[in-house]
Order: C-alpha cells, then structure tokens, then sequence
C-alpha cells in the first residue's frame, strides 16, 4: 500500500541530467486495442525493459460517487483501473491522478477515493484537483486531503529520474475555461528558471493546457503564459484529463496529451449539445475507459506513453 | 402581467405537499400567482428541497427554452435540466428572489462567477434561492460543469 507522498520528497539533486530530451513527432500505434505514442522511433516496449527508465502511471477523472446511466459503477470501474495498474508488471515510480478524483466534493467521496488509491502498488501517488473536487469549497477538503507540501492552491513539482515534473491546479479560478492566476504563473516561472534546457518537463493538469474545445471550456485561459516559461526546453509533455477522452497535439517543444477516465465517456468535441455524460450501448463502456502508463528512458531519448483500455 | 402554469415535471423530492403561509397546495395546482412577484422576505441565500411556489411555475412561453435559449425572459424560475440553465437569460426587477431547481439527476450548482451568490451542491429536486438587491448583470456557472453558463439581468 502506497499513501499519497509529499511531493518535496524527491530532491532535484537526485536528477540524471546528462541526458536530453529531443522534440519530434509523436507516432501513434494501436495493438491489440492499445493506442501507443513514442517519439523518435524507439519501440515503447524497449524502453519499458530499461530499470533505469522512469516509468509513471496517470490516472484520470474517476468521479467517484457519480450515479447515472453512463456508468452504475464508477467505484468498480476505478477498482478495476487500479487492478490494471498493479498488474502492469512494473511497478510504476509513480502515479498521478489528473483530477475529478470525486464527483460531488463530498468528505465521504474524499475518503473513499483516498482509500482506493492506498490500494495502488507504486512507489507514490501524486494528484491535481478537478473542478468537481472543489465544488462548494474552493478545494479546501481536496488540500486538506492531498495537499501536504504542496503550494498556494494545492500546485507543486518535483524532480525524479532526471524529469522535472510540475503539477498545475487550474480548475479553482475558472470561468468557463481553465484559469492558473498570477500567483501559480509567477510559481513556473521561477520553478524552472534555474533548470538547464535539456532537463526534461512533465506538466500535469487537470484542464487542458491547450485550446481542445474552448466553446466547452476544454482549455486554460492563461495557458500561453505558462507555457512561455517551458518553451526553451528541449521537450515538454502536457498531460490532462477532464475531457474523458483521448487526444494528442504537438506544438514546437510542447506535446499534449489528454486521457481518457475510468467513469464514462464524453462526447467528442462538438458532437451534441455539450460535454454530457454519454451512455453507450451495453458492454461498451470498458472500451472508452482506460489508463495510460509513459515510460522515458534516458539512454535513448525516448517518451512512449500507452494508453490501455480497461481491462 | 405575467401569466404562469403549473410544471408536470416536478421531481420527486419536491413531490407532496407542501405548506407556505398557511395555505397547503397540492404539486400540479395553480398556487397563488402573485407570490410569482418575490417580495424580498426571507435570507438569502437559502437552499431548498421543499417545494415552493416558485418551483411549480414557468413562464407560458417556454418551460424548457429549447428555443429562443438566449432571449431574455422576464422570470424568477430558472430549471436546471439537460445540463443548461433554463431560460439562459433572465430579467428581474431588484428585490426578486429567484429559484434555480435542478430538474436533472446529475448534481449542479448555481455560482455567481463574480462573487454574489453560490449555491450548495444541488442534487436532483433540489431548489435555491438568491434574492437581487442591486440592480446589474449578474453572469453565473454551474462549478461542477462550468460549460453550463446563464445570466440574471437585475434591473433598478
């Protein structure tokens, strides 16, 4: 059993920096119903072999306490996806959850999602808050929950494996779209002044950092300001959820991807009214649910992420 | 003067009957239409599961506000249902008290997105009340979706 770890607890002074990072197009490969991204062509399978490689898990809007026609089981569903990730084969270095851990915010949903997360077989577990984990309170049970060590509105980073991970909260300030405000602005900026341009970036978030759909507010209105402050480095990963679906884009340095959930589908963007829960036809909710595990190994300059529908 | 009708479509939790200064009705009778006006009584904001007078009315023209959704519509009731504030638009004169009932099964809020007035959560059947004393335009969201997005036009 792995609790939630203080970010602060992985030292910058740990990093293995004499490696390097190259942007280039990301590839997309399905088998056997996983989709597969790596860059620079090295097979993600490869990389996976490396003990040396870092290799982290995200997880992704489990809602639990959601009740209605899209998924009568979140919390069997979120069960599942966390059997899937000790089944990996490797333990992964970590785990984050990019938001909607709850669906209600309520202290119940809090210590149910806390316990199930205990059940994860990792070396720690990291997450950033949803809009639906700050529903009545402007996250203050998620911080009091999940926020040890953490700065401001419950942002942070740290450094593992020669990755400078940043994890982003910007989901408290919305209106409409994601909003990180000045004061997490001014927290990158100064996060990463000191770090030289090879070193790697991680971005968790829970909104898209990047323009998806913003007619859905499936995008961060300050986003661009933030990712000024990354845009000298060789190469920056963007992970999301909040979209419940995947998607991949690359701008220059910047790569994002969102994620799909472990609760149920959203429409694809555009398609109907708004993003409302979709309810799919008998037996096929496993195949929109899913997890993602990324592996970097250093030695080959490699990112591959997977994504795994539900098992 | 306002013309109004009782909902059909009222939820469960609201279902019975309810009493307000004295006089029991029934879900699905007309109530007095005059309490349609809101006098400023009572604190605000509250959070309801009771049925009101408020929850049984809609505007004549459009409960639903499938069509004309941002045409501004002189009412105090604003249902919540297919993820969307109904009607998106409304005008009110300052001291009315408007309710926002939730009539979908998922949970919503009703959040002033510049401060003003934030309901709970408001799950399925539940009601909220906010009365305007200042005229103005009040935009708001729903946090838990905040694609959900209305306005309340407070005029003096």
């Amino acid at each position: 059993m792995s609790a939630p770890l203080d970010p602060k607890g992985m030292s910058r002074r740990q990093l293995l920096r004499h490696t390097a990072w190259f942007g280039a197009a990301v590839v997309l490969t399905v088998t056997g119903g996983e989709v597969i991204s790596h860059l620079g062509g090295t097979p993600a399978a490869a990389a996976a072999q490396d003990p040396h490689a870092l290799r982290f898990v995200q997880i992704s809007d489990s809602h639990l306490g959601f009740h209605g026609p899209a998924n009568a089981d979140v919390t069997g569903s979120f069960s599942r996806a966390i059997n899937q990730v000790n089944a990996l084969g490797l333990r992964p270095d970590f785990v984050m959850h990019t938001g909607d851990l709850t669906h209600l915010s309520t202290p119940d949903q809090f210590d149910q999602v806390r316990q199930m997360l205990g059940g994860l077989r990792t070396g720690a577990v990291f997450t950033v808050p949803g809009e639906h984990d700050s529903v009545d309170d402007h996250g203050q049970k998620y911080r009091a929950m999940f926020g040890s060590g953490t700065h401001g509105d419950g942002w942070y980073s740290f450094d593992v494996k020669g990755v400078h991970v940043i994890a982003l909260v910007n989901t408290l300030a919305l209106e409409r779209l994601g909003h990180l405000g000045a004061d997490q602005l001014d927290f990158v900026r100064n996060d990463v002044a000191n770090l030289p341009s090879d070193t790697p970036i991680v971005v968790f978030s829970h909104i898209p950092l990047f323009a998806m759909y913003p007619a859905w507010g499936w995008g961060t209105d300050d986003a661009t300001q933030a990712l000024s402050y990354l845009r000298r480095f060789s190469s920056v990963t963007c992970l999301n959820g909040h979209v419940h679906q995947l998607f991949s884009k690359t701008e220059n340095n910047i790569t994002f991807y969102s994620a799909t959930t472990t609760a149920y589908p959203l429409p694809h963007p555009g398609q109907g009214p708004g993003p409302i829960p979709l309810t799919l036809p008998a037996g096929q909710l496993g195949t929109a649910l899913g997890v993602r595990d990324v592996t970097y190994q250093p030695g080959q300059h490699a990112l591959a992420i997977r994504d795994r529908k539900l098992a | 003067m306002r013309q109004f009708r009782t909902s059909l479509a009222l939820p469960a939790v609201a279902a019975g009957i309810a009493t307000l200064a004295g006089t029991a009705i029934a879900v699905g009778i007309i109530t007095n239409p005059t309490t349609a006006t809101d006098p400023p009584t009572g604190p605000a904001p509250v959070v309801s599961a009771q049925a009101m007078p408020e929850m049984s009315m809609h505007p004549t023209a459009s409960p639903t506000a499938a069509s004309g959704q941002d045409a501004p519509v002189a009412t105090n009731a604003v249902a919540i249902q297919n993820f969307a504030f109904s009607p998106a638009i409304v005008t009110v004169k300052v001291g009315t008290t408007v309710t926002w009932t939730n009539r979908d099964q998922d949970a919503h809020t009703a959040t002033a997105m510049s401060g003003g007035f934030h309901s709970p959560t408001l799950n399925a059947g539940q009601s909220y009340q906010y009365t305007f004393t200042t005229p103005g335009r009040f935009e708001y969201l729903c946090t838990i979706h905040p694609f959900m997005t209305a306005t309340v036009v407070v005029t003096p």
